[in-house]
């Protein structure tokens, strides 16, 4: 079976600024992928880069097998690659089914369905604010929001930015246990972290990022068994 | 008490057509972040449709139906507009935004002429609501109660396609994050052309439900367009119950102030919005907006004040042109000095919208304050000319030291929407108070004395008062002062850390730039010898603004160029053909898109391409090495850079 996922050569600017140095790497079908860095290393910016969300970028992103580089974001997010963003960017005027009905795309074949009322199953927190308004929710509230509603475009692969950042030890634990009933599911999930403490709960492999540029890729067991590498570019 | 009543339902009618006019802006705003002056143009053009249709569809059902079709026809002119205007200038600065679409109003201008001939038109009465109702022993035409109970009735429409539409709530996403809507695979393209041809659809019905009321004209779109943007301002900008409650308080106003000040009825209209600008910078119901995606004047080549090499040819230039009455004819030379006139004007807005980044929509307010504060002198005091022409601007800079003191506060498309209401109100002032200003009739007889009465001795003086003037003003932009008003525009937050005042230093300019504009205006009075309310409409601050934009926004001598080849164009085209408003808007529109950089701006780059390609010099080959930096890299994924992103590009 061919990479469900395959960036190659991706390079990604801010004005003149060089962020992204030929980034590469792959996810399988199914697979959970730990994309690794200190804050700064270009973990978002790589997510971004896949969406067609930076200024300018180069290099490929094959998605299933074709090259998505040249689409518009929308058309990215059609093909059923999910992204949750860093800082949750929930719709904060919208309520919790509002926020949920935007993501809403059609069933795809191959890739796990999801309703609002699975979500519900998946996010307890939520079932019980459906008319919330998404700006009056706690953060980890508002962090399972943002997941519901990519969920929602009923993706096959997602790409998720720090979903356990700035939450309570609880939240985290509720979750890890969601990101692997997502993986049960049979998702593909490349998820970013500063630390291993998340990431080792679910990930398949680790890639690690340092000033831009891929520092490590391997299992997860090749990287505990690299106590140095872990030191020398991850957040304690 | 019953006059009362009456004017109060008056107020409640009229409410009507304003708040479907204003919310289409509000709704087409929130999402687009375009402030679409041409909807004005689609509220008239939607009078026009309907006129024609109710002509052709009679009887109650034909009537009805025609108002809605003559809505739905102009909505789909508008979003045909959007496909093949907006969407290439989503990314520019606002102020291009706005011009684009104001290129567009003129345009609607003329092909209206066009189509529908000069005549106002008398539509046809709703069947089945032309009589009237005794309410409290006074007659209220039953099409008045309609259109009361049509307001509400559009709001609670408008929730519910906003609130239990699946589309409705996209739009209010994408309201609050675009990108993040286009991340979760909604092709926004097609929401925002939808959204446009909503908005769109509500101005043309708003203006098609007036022709029962009112005739069909040719003011009705600039008339309706500073009153919705008096609604925004007032009411918030993006929020429809905002659109509905100021709608309903600007129309009151308007019906009671006649009654309480029937001279100058809309000062009170000034000052409510005057009192919630202060309480409520951004309306009453409306949020802070999010900051510009891309302000004009920032990023561009470092200015530098003239070196004196350069000293030595501006003032070449100056005697040359001062040689000019030697071999041009009089009307040649009246044309001259105006031309001269608008280089002053131009390079006071300029002052505030390149060097300040803040584009004012009503700079004409300023010169036309100037032009009457001149007549005044001359006809109350009876002083000589000289004396006039030095205290008109005195007037110009009170009224800008007011509106200035207001404006300050916003930024942005507020700015513009607000200086853009107020020279409106200083405009229907000179119109309204006849006493004073003459009203439409002007005021006359304003001749130079005697040693300036010549066509050359004007010239003269006009080149001695308009140099100085510029000299003047290029030793602001040099200045400290000019220095700080640069730093407050490239990063407020920055500025104020080291201890700029913002708004005292913004304020500032505001009234320099509004005193050199009345220096232009008192000149130009004597020029015609004659002064009436129209030199300071919308039209004469628009033609500020181009001339800016042709000469290059981003460019210090840009005001001066623009200004001579817009006037002398303009003039040109005037003599040339009636519908000089078509060309004119056409070229607009097509400088926004393809030029917007100007005439300098493209000089420039050419100049730097060409020393660049030659190597000449260390700096030079600094500036080639950055060029290809800038370049994408082969292979790249980067979309094609947008006129906007153009213009915005930085050179060392
Ligand atoms: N909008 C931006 N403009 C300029 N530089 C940015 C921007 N966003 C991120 N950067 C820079 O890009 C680098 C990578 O940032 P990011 O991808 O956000 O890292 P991470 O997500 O790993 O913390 C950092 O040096 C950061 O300062
Ligand atoms: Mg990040």
């Amino acid at each position: 079976m061919t990479h469900k996922l395959a960036v190659a050569n991706l390079n990604a600017y801010y004005g003149q600024a060089h962020i992204l140095f030929d980034v590469a790497f792959t996810v399988a079908p199914g697979e959970v992928v730990a994309l690794l860095g200190r804050n700064g290393a270009g973990k978002s910016t790589t997510f971004l880069s896949i969406m067609a969300m930076v200024e300018r970028r180069s290099g490929t992103v094959l998605f299933e097998g074709d090259d998505v580089s040249r689409l518009p974001t929308y058309a990215i997010a059609r093909r059923g690659l999910g992204f949750v963003p860093e800082n949750r960017r929930i719709f904060a005027d919208l309520t919790v089914e509002e926020n949920l009905m935007v993501g809403r795309q059609a069933p795809r074949p191959g890739a796990p369905g999801w309703t609002p009322e699975t979500l519900f199953a998946l996010f307890p927190n939520l079932a019980e604010m459906r008319k919330r308004p998404g700006g009056r929710m706690s953060g980890g509230e508002q962090q399972m929001l943002t997941i519901a509603r990519t969920l929602m475009g009923n993706p096959s692969l997602v790409l998720l930015d720090e979903p356990s950042e700035g939450l309570a030890p609880k939240i985290v634990e509720q979750m890890a246990a969601a990101i692997l009933t997502m993986k049960r599911e049979g998702l593909a999930i490349v998820l970013s972290e500063q630390n291993l403490h998340f990431a080792r709960l679910i990930s398949d492999r680790a890639v690690i990022l340092e000033k831009g540029r891929v520092r490590f890729s391997g299992s997860l067991a090749e990287l505990e068994a690299r106590p140095d590498i872990r030191d020398a570019y991850l957040a304690v | 008490m019953q006059l009362v009543f009456v004017q109060f339902m008056t107020g409640l009618a009229s409410a009507a057509s304003l708040f479907l006019v204003a919310s289409g802006l509000s709704i087409i705003f929130g999402v687009t972040r375009i402030v679409n002056f041409a909807h004005g143009a689609f509220y008239m053009l939607g009078a026009y449709v309907a006129y024609t249709l109710t002509d052709r569809f009679t009887g109650a059902f034909g009537f009805w139906f025609a108002l809605l079709a003559a809505a739905a026809i102009v909505a789909i002119v508008g979003c045909l507009l959007e496909m093949t205007l907006l969407r290439r200038i989503y990314q520019a600065p606002e102020l291009f935004q706005l011009l684009a679409t104001f290129g567009v109003t003129l345009m609607v201008q003329d092909l209206v002429l066009l189509i529908w001939g000069p005549e106002d038109l008398v539509g046809p009465r709703a069947p089945g609501l032309a009589g009237a109702v005794e309410i409290f022993g006074k007659r209220i035409p039953s099409y008045d109660l309609f259109l009361i109970a049509l307001g509400p009735l559009v709001l609670a429409g408008l929730w519910l396609l906003f609130h239990r539409t699946r589309w409705g709530v996209l739009v209010r996403a994408a309201t609050l994050d675009r990108s993040m809507v286009a991340a979760l695979g909604i092709n926004q393209k097609w929401l925002f052309t939808g959204v446009f041809g909503l908005g769109v659809f509500l101005a043309a019905l708003g203006g098609a439900l007036q022709i029962p009321r009112d005739a069909v004209n040719h003011g009705m779109d600039l008339r309706i367009i500073v009153e919705a943007f008096v609604v925004v301002v007032i009411g918030g900008l993006g929020s429809t119950t905002g659109a509905f409650v100021a709608a309903i308080l600007v129309s009151q106003l308007n019906a009671f102030g006649i009654l309480v000040l029937p001279k100058i009825s809309l000062v009170l209209v000034f000052l409510v919005m005057a009192v919630v600008l202060v309480v409520r910078p951004w309306g009453l119901f409306g949020t802070r907006p999010p900051p510009a995606q891309a302000s004009i004047g920032m990023a561009v080549r470092p200015w530098r004040p003239l070196a004196p090499g350069e000293i030595a040819v501006a003032a070449a230039v100056v005697a040359a042109v001062a040689l000019m009455p030697l071999w041009l004819g009089h009307y040649a030379l009246t044309v001259a000095s105006e031309i001269l006139i608008f280089v002053l004007f131009a390079a006071s807005l300029h002052l505030l919208m390149s060097v300040g980044g803040l584009a004012s929509f009503g700079h004409a307010a300023y010169f036309g304050l100037g032009a009457y504060g001149a007549a005044f002198v001359v006809k109350a005091a009876g002083l000589p000319m000289l004396a006039a022409i030095a205290a008109g601007p005195l007037l110009a800079a009170l009224g800008a030291a007011v509106v200035g003191w207001f404006a300050v506060s916003l930024s942005g498309v507020y700015f513009a929407m607000l200086t853009l209401a107020f020279s409106q109100i200083v405009w229907s002032i000179a119109f309204q108070w006849v006493d004073v200003t003459g009203g439409d009739n002007g005021i006359l007889g304003l001749w130079p004395d005697a040693f300036a009465a010549s066509p050359a001795a004007f010239f003269w003086l006009t080149l001695a008062v308009v140099t100085p003037a510029l000299v003047w003003l290029h030793m602001v932009i040099f200045s400290p002062f000019g220095y700080a008003l640069r730093a407050v525009r490239d990063s407020e937050l920055r500025a104020e850390a080291i201890g700029i005042d913002r708004r005292r230093v913004q304020w500032i300019a505001f009234v320099i730039a509004g005193t050199a504009a009345g220096l232009g205006g008192a000149l130009f009075a004597f020029l015609k010898g004659s002064i009436f309310p129209d030199v300071m409409a919308i039209p004469t601050s628009v033609d500020g603004l181009v001339m800016v934009l042709l000469g290059g926004v981003e460019t210090v001598l840009g005001p001066i160029v623009g200004a001579v080849v817009f006037k002398a164009l303009a003039m040109w085209l005037i003599s040339q053909t009636d519908y000089s408003k078509l060309v004119l808007g056409a070229v607009v529109v097509a400088l926004v898109v393809a030029f917007p950089k100007g005439i300098v701006g493209t000089l420039a780059d050419w100049r730097d391409r060409l020393t660049a390609r030659r190597g000449a010099g260390p700096s030079d080959a600094e500036a080639s090495a950055d060029a290809t930096a800038a370049e994408p890299p082969a292979g790249t994924m980067a979309p094609a850079p947008s006129p906007a992103t153009v213009a915005g590009r930085t050179r060392p």
